[in-house]
């Protein structure tokens, strides 16, 4: 779940033309870059696929904050081959969001001005090792919860690129959980972790489906187009309920004292996370907005020479080319 | 004599990955293209797989139920066998890629060699690890070149690189009784043979990429003996070793 808050954008195409798109898209037919779309189904997409992009490359800076902190050869391996697909994964995601017409440059570009969000959840610290299990078991078990239906999205080289990335997603969440057994089994100070993870990051993790349905002024063109599968709270709910025994499994107390299993609806009653929180991690003004975004930025700027060089370098060899020839 | 040349000797392979895959590990999130992260966290991740064979190995020679992890993690800056310049800090991208290229143009020529060494443990880790080697020289190689050639910024910044490393180069070719031992013993080539090899290609390279060779070969020693290190491997190692260290005996 890596986008949030997507505005959906309107649309003044032929009415005849959408007639005929909404008919295939019903029909559950995929739509290719090629065919004709609505430029609102090709904006939101934009915005929605460009956003889950940023959110997996924003996303590993939170755990390479550990990478060089691993406890184990073994665990230090497994975090670089998992923010290795998350990098993957971004790369994929930038190639589906440019054969709907904008360039990888172009989203960063988005990205860096502020005009482009990534999901708000990185932009919590990572402050102790069972954080790395936590994210795991949490952030990637929320985003499972989301991209397992997208495989199913009308846009066919979206749906792939979920198909691609949800395999890798559930290892990823699967690691996190095994970090985190191993926490609870080991000693004090590591269950000690392990609760101080849940505690910091459950409200953030229930935030990331985003806002209330009665509060999601988007959705609902989202999912005629089906860009979007499930309701916020549809999804919110299925990971309170699929994550609540998980935690009892571990020991560990979520930190919600209304949490209750409700027979009558056969889910779980639980807190609302704190939605002016929200808000102002989506402003800008979370705990680590600054921090990440500059690090991007500074990357991106320290890089240039390199790009440089390599285009320069590129070209020249074109030209020794064509000469040869 | 001849186990514990063998223990050191699979310290200074183990440790080299060691140390430079937690160096190219620095990276992550911050190379400048998304397909140089996806490779920079590949290569910090072969790096560290090959740290597993060579240390594991070396635990097992040590006897006393070690691990690889022990040795990783619970050993202090005098008893690493690593070379000075992976150790280094990474400073820009063109300095991170010249390091790898001067390392990897070694290391590919050392593991093909080692694929045949009479000792069978260290003929099968090296077969291994050749292949991923190959695959890190061509594209530290490439990028050399590329970054060489490319703008004058990006041709001043990889001389500044090449300069600065030089010094740091002649360390992997100093032969010491550890060297001379397993030589001796046919489970690792003589060094001195290696260089000539060594400089021919990098020569090659490095001319092909429009760099002038310093003319200087004053070489730095003391990592690989452990005799001296630089300051930069105590902070790598407070960093890499804090949790083994904060919480003692706890598994994770």
């Amino acid at each position: 779940m890596y986008a949030q808050m997507i505005k959906s954008e309107a649309t003044q195409d032929d009415p005849a033309l959408l007639e005929a798109f909404q008919a295939r898209i019903d029909d559950n037919q995929k739509i290719e870059p090629k065919d004709w779309m609505p430029e609102g189904y090709r904006k939101t997409l934009i915005r929605q696929i460009g956003q889950h992009a940023h959110s997996e490359i924003v996303g590993q800076l939170p755990e390479g904050n550990w990478i060089t902190r691993a406890p184990t050869l073994e665990r230090k391996a497994i975090l670089l081959a998992k923010v290795q697909d998350e990098a993957g994964h971004g790369l994929y995601l930038y190639c589906a969001a440019e054969t709907l017409g904008v360039s990888r440059d172009e989203l960063f570009e988005m990205l860096h001005s502020g005009r482009m969000k990534y999901s708000s959840i990185f932009n919590y610290p990572t402050l102790t090792w069972a954080d790395m299990g936590a994210v795991g078991w949490l952030v990637d078990g929320a985003a499972i919860m989301n991209q397992v239906p997208l495989q199913r999205t009308s846009y066919g080289p979206y749906a792939r690129a979920m198909v691609r990335i949800c395999k890798e997603e559930s290892f990823h969440q699967r690691q996190g959980y095994d970090i985190m057994m191993k926490m609870c089994k080991g000693t004090d100070a590591q269950k000690k972790m392990a609760q101080d993870a849940l505690n910091r990051l459950w409200y953030p993790s229930l935030m990331m489906f985003g806002p209330s349905d009665k509060d999601s002024v988007h959705s609902e063109q989202s999912m005629a187009w089906k860009i979007k599968m499930n309701t916020n709270d549809e999804l919110r709910q299925k990971f309170v309920d699929q994550t609540v025994p998980q935690a009892e499994y571990l020991g560990l107390s979520v930190p919600d004292e209304n949490l209750k299993w409700n027979e009558e609806k056969g889910g779980y009653d639980f807190s609302e996370p704190d939605w002016s929180e929200f808000y102002d991690v989506l402003k800008g003004n979370g705990p680590c907005n600054t921090e990440r975004l500059n690090t991007r930025k500074q990357a991106w700027a320290d890089g240039a020479w390199v790009r440089e060089g390599m285009l320069a370098h590129a070209a020249k060899k074109r030209i020794a080319k064509v000469a040869a020839q | 004599m001849a186990d514990n040349a063998l223990f050191q000797f699979l310290l200074r392979m183990g440790d080299n990955t060691l140390v430079l895959g937690h160096r190219v590990s620095e990276w992550c999130g911050k190379a400048p293209v998304l397909e140089e992260d996806i490779a920079l966290a590949n290569t910090a991740l072969d790096l560290i797989g090959q740290t597993q064979m060579w240390l594991g190995y070396a635990a097992e020679l040590q006897g006393e139920a070690k691990t690889a992890d022990d040795l990783a993690y619970l050993r202090d800056v005098w008893d690493f066998r690593n070379l000075l310049m992976l150790e280094r800090p990474n400073l820009d991208f063109g300095h991170t890629m010249m390091r790898q290229y001067l390392f990897d143009a070694y290391h590919h020529l050392l593991l093909g060699k080692l694929a045949g060494s009479s000792d069978p443990r260290v003929a099968e880790i090296a077969a291994k690890s050749v292949k991923e080697a190959a695959y890190h020289l061509d594209r530290s190689g490439e990028t050399v070149v590329a970054l060489g050639d490319g703008t004058a910024e990006s041709h001043r910044r990889m001389q500044d690189a090449l300069d600065l490393l030089w010094p740091f180069a002649g360390e992997m070719f100093l032969a010491d009784d550890v060297d001379d031992a397993m030589a001796a013993a046919g489970i690792a080539p003589e060094l001195a043979a290696l260089k000539a090899e060594w400089e021919s290609s990098v020569r090659a390279t490095l001319r092909d990429a429009s760099l002038t060779v310093p003319d200087d070969d004053f070489a730095h020693k003391g990592g690989k003996t452990g005799r001296q290190h630089t300051e930069h491997l105590g902070h790598m190692l407070a960093q890499m070793q804090f949790l083994q260290r904060a919480y003692p005996g706890a598994s994770w």
